[in-house]
C-alpha cells in the first residue's frame, strides 16, 4: 500500500472479539437459534470472520449451523476494469433453498460486493431470506444496501482505506486500521 | 495479476511456471461451477468469442464453447466447410473481417503449424490456440496437467511416460514443454520414425526403446492416439503390429508405479493404442481429463481476456 499512512487503529484484539460475540448473539436472537440458518462467509476476510463466528455460535448452541464459502470475483461489476482478478474458492454444498442465509463480510463500503454476493447466492437456489453481518460499516454506500448486523460504524472519506488485519492472514494481532493518503491530516479520533 | 501470461496463448513452449500455475489454480476454482444448479457466472458477460475450427473437432470445440457459455460470453463459430476460405479468401482476410465485427477473442484450430503465431502479427485480439498442425495444443496439455496435479499433487520429480507417435502429436509437444518446465521427468517411447530427433536435448526427456522400459516405475502413463488420418504407409504398416509392440495392456500397466494413472487425449482407437479393459479400468482418468478440460478452458478464456497488450 504505497502512498498510504496509518491514521487510526479503530479496533484491537479485544474489540474485535467482543464485536464478533455480540454479532453472533444478535444473529441467534433474531433468527431464534440455528434452525434453517446458514452462515456464508465472503472470501477472503469475511470467510475468516465467519469461521470465528461459527465457533462462537457452536459454543452457545452446542451445534454448528450450516455454513458456506462464497467467492464473488466472477460477479463483480468492475471485473473487466481490474483485468481478470484472482478467483477464489466457492463452497456451497448444502442446499440453500428455503434457508435463512447470513452473509458475513469484513467491511461494507459501496455495497457492490454485497450486490455481487446476492447475485451469486441466487444462482445456487432460492433462500428464504438473506441477511448481512459486517464487522465494519465505513459508510459511502453507492447501492441501496444496508447491513442487518454491524460490529462498528466508522465514518470515512473515499480516499481512506479500511483494513481488517487478521491472524488467519499471517498478521501478528487482529486489528482494524484506517489508512489515509495525507500524512499530516489530523486523524478523526474516536472513542472505542 | 496475469504476470507470466502473454497476450495470446499460442503454446506452452516458453511459458513461465507462474503462468501455468495461474491457469491451473484458476481452473481448480472454476471446477465447482459445473456442480451448481445454475452452471453460469457473469464474468465474461457481453464478450464475443469466435470459435474458428478449420479442422474437425468434437470435444475441443464443445469444451471451449461450454467454457465460454459458463462464463456468459457469446460464441460464434466458423468451420472450414462453411467459410469463405473455400472461395479463396486468405486466412488473414477471413479473420480480419470477423475482427471488424468486434469480436473480443479468437479461439482457433488450424491444420498448419504456426498458423496462430502468423495470425497474431496481424490481429490485436487475444488468439487462443486450440491446436495447430503438428505443433501445439496448449489447452489439452493444461487439462492433462490439471488431471495429473489432482491425482499426484505436483510435478516436481513426477515421472510421466508418453507413448506413441510423438512427432505428429501436438498434444505430446505441449505436454513435453509444459511438464518439463514444471520439473517433471518425461519418458518417451514410440516407433522410431515417429520420435523427433534431438528430443532429449530439451532436458528431462529420455527416449526408451521399448514400452516396458518407458513405463517401468512411472506415475503417469499417457497414451497418444495413432492419427491414422495423418499417416502414410511408410510410417505405419498395420494397427495390429503397433498394438503388439506399443499398445497398453493390463500386463504392461503392472510395470508402472502401483498408483500410476492412465491418460489418453481421445478419441481412443480401442484395441490399438490401448486395450478396452485398461481404458475403462480403475486407473484410467480419461473422463476426468474431459471434465477438467472445461474448467481449464474457462480459466484460459477468463485470464487471457484480462491480459492487456
Amino acid at each position: 500500500m504505497t502512498g498510504y499512512f496509518e491514521k487510526l487503529m479503530v479496533m484491537g484484539e479485544k474489540e474485535i472479539r467482543r464485536a464478533l460475540v455480540r454479532l453472533s448473539s444478535e444473529i441467534l436472537e433474531r433468527n431464534g437459534g440455528i434452525d434453517n440458518l446458514m452462515v456464508v462467509g465472503i472470501q477472503t476476510g469475511g470467510a475468516h470472520l465467519a469461521n470465528r463466528m461459527m465457533k462462537i455460535i457452536e459454543k452457545s448452541e452446542e451445534k454448528a449451523p450450516e455454513s458456506g464459502l462464497l467467492d464473488i470475483t466472477l460477479y463483480r461489476d468492475d471485473a473487466p476494469m481490474l483485468k481478470a482478478p484472482q478467483v477464489g474458492r466457492t463452497d456451497l454444498d448444502s442446499d440453500l433453498n428455503g434457508k435463512k442465509v447470513v452473509l458475513i463480510d469484513d467491511v461494507i463500503y459501496t455495497g457492490r460486493t454485497i450486490r455481487a454476493a446476492m447475485d451469486a447466492l441466487i444462482d445456487f437456489g432460492r433462500p428464504k431470506s438473506i441477511q448481512l453481518a459486517v464487522l465494519i460499516d465505513r459508510g459511502l454506500r453507492e447501492f441501496p444496501i444496508h447491513p442487518d448486523y454491524v460490529g462498528r460504524t466508522v465514518p470515512t472519506a473515499p480516499d481512506e482505506r479500511v483494513e481488517v488485519l487478521l491472524r488467519e492472514e499471517g498478521n501478528k494481532k487482529d486489528r482494524v486500521i484506517i489508512y489515509g493518503t495525507d500524512e499530516n491530516a489530523p486523524a478523526k479520533k474516536e472513542e472505542p | 495479476m496475469n504476470e507470466g501470461l502473454d497476450r495470446h496463448l499460442l503454446g506452452l513452449e516458453g511459458m513461465s511456471r507462474e503462468g501455468i500455475e495461474q491457469i491451473l489454480d484458476t481452473a481448480e476454482n472454476f471446477k465447482e461451477i459445473a456442480k451448481r444448479p445454475v452452471k453460469k457466472v457473469p464474468a465474461l458477460r457481453g464478450k464475443n468469442i469466435l470459435m474458428a475450427f478449420f479442422e474437425p473437432s468434437t470435444r475441443t470445440k464443445m469444451s471451449f464453447q461450454m467454457a465460454a457459455k459458463r462464463l456468459s460470453a457469446d460464441t460464434y463459430s466458423i468451420s472450414t466447410g462453411m467459410s469463405s476460405l473455400v472461395k479463396g479468401e486468405t486466412l488473414i482476410d477471413t479473420v480480419r473481417n470477423i475482427e471488424a465485427m468486434a469480436v473480443d477473442m479468437i479461439v482457433m484450430r488450424h491444420g498448419f503449424s504456426g498458423a496462430h503465431r502468423f495470425l497474431s502479427r496481424y490481429i490485436d485480439k487475444p488468439i487462443i490456440n486450440a491446436g495447430d498442425g503438428w505443433h501445439e495444443h496448449p489447452t489439452q496439455a493444461l487439462l492433462d496437467m490439471l488431471t495429473m496435479r489432482d491425482n499426484k499433487g505436483g510435478f516436481e520429480g513426477l515421472k510421466v511416460a508418453i507413448v506413441g507417435d510423438i512427432a505428429h502429436s501436438r498434444v505430446a509437444h505441449s505436454n513435453i514443454f509444459g511438464l518439463t518446465s514444471m520439473g517433471a521427468q518425461i519418458h518417451i517411447c514410440g516407433p522410431y520414425p515417429m520420435i523427433p530427433m534431438e528430443l532429449e536435448k530439451l532436458g528431462n526427456v529420455t527416449v526408451f526403446p521399448t514400452i516396458e522400459d518407458a513405463i517401468r516405475g512411472v506415475d503417469v502413463i499417457m497414451m497418444l492416439r495413432i492419427q491414422l488420418e495423418r499417416m502414410s504407409k511408410h510410417l505405419f504398416p498395420t494397427s495390429r503390429e503397433y498394438s503388439t509392440i506399443f499398445g497398453l495392456n493390463r500386463k504392461r500397466v503392472e510395470l508402472a508405479h502401483k498408483d500410476a494413472i492412465i491418460m489418453h487425449p481421445g478419441p481412443i482407437n480401442r484395441g490399438v493404442e490401448m486395450e478396452p479393459d485398461v481404458a475403462d479400468g480403475p486407473r484410467s482418468v480419461i473422463l476426468d481429463q474431459v471434465t477438467n478440460g472445461v474448467a481449464v478452458r474457462m480459466a484460459v478464456l477468463y485470464l487471457q481476456m484480462g491480459v492487456t497488450q
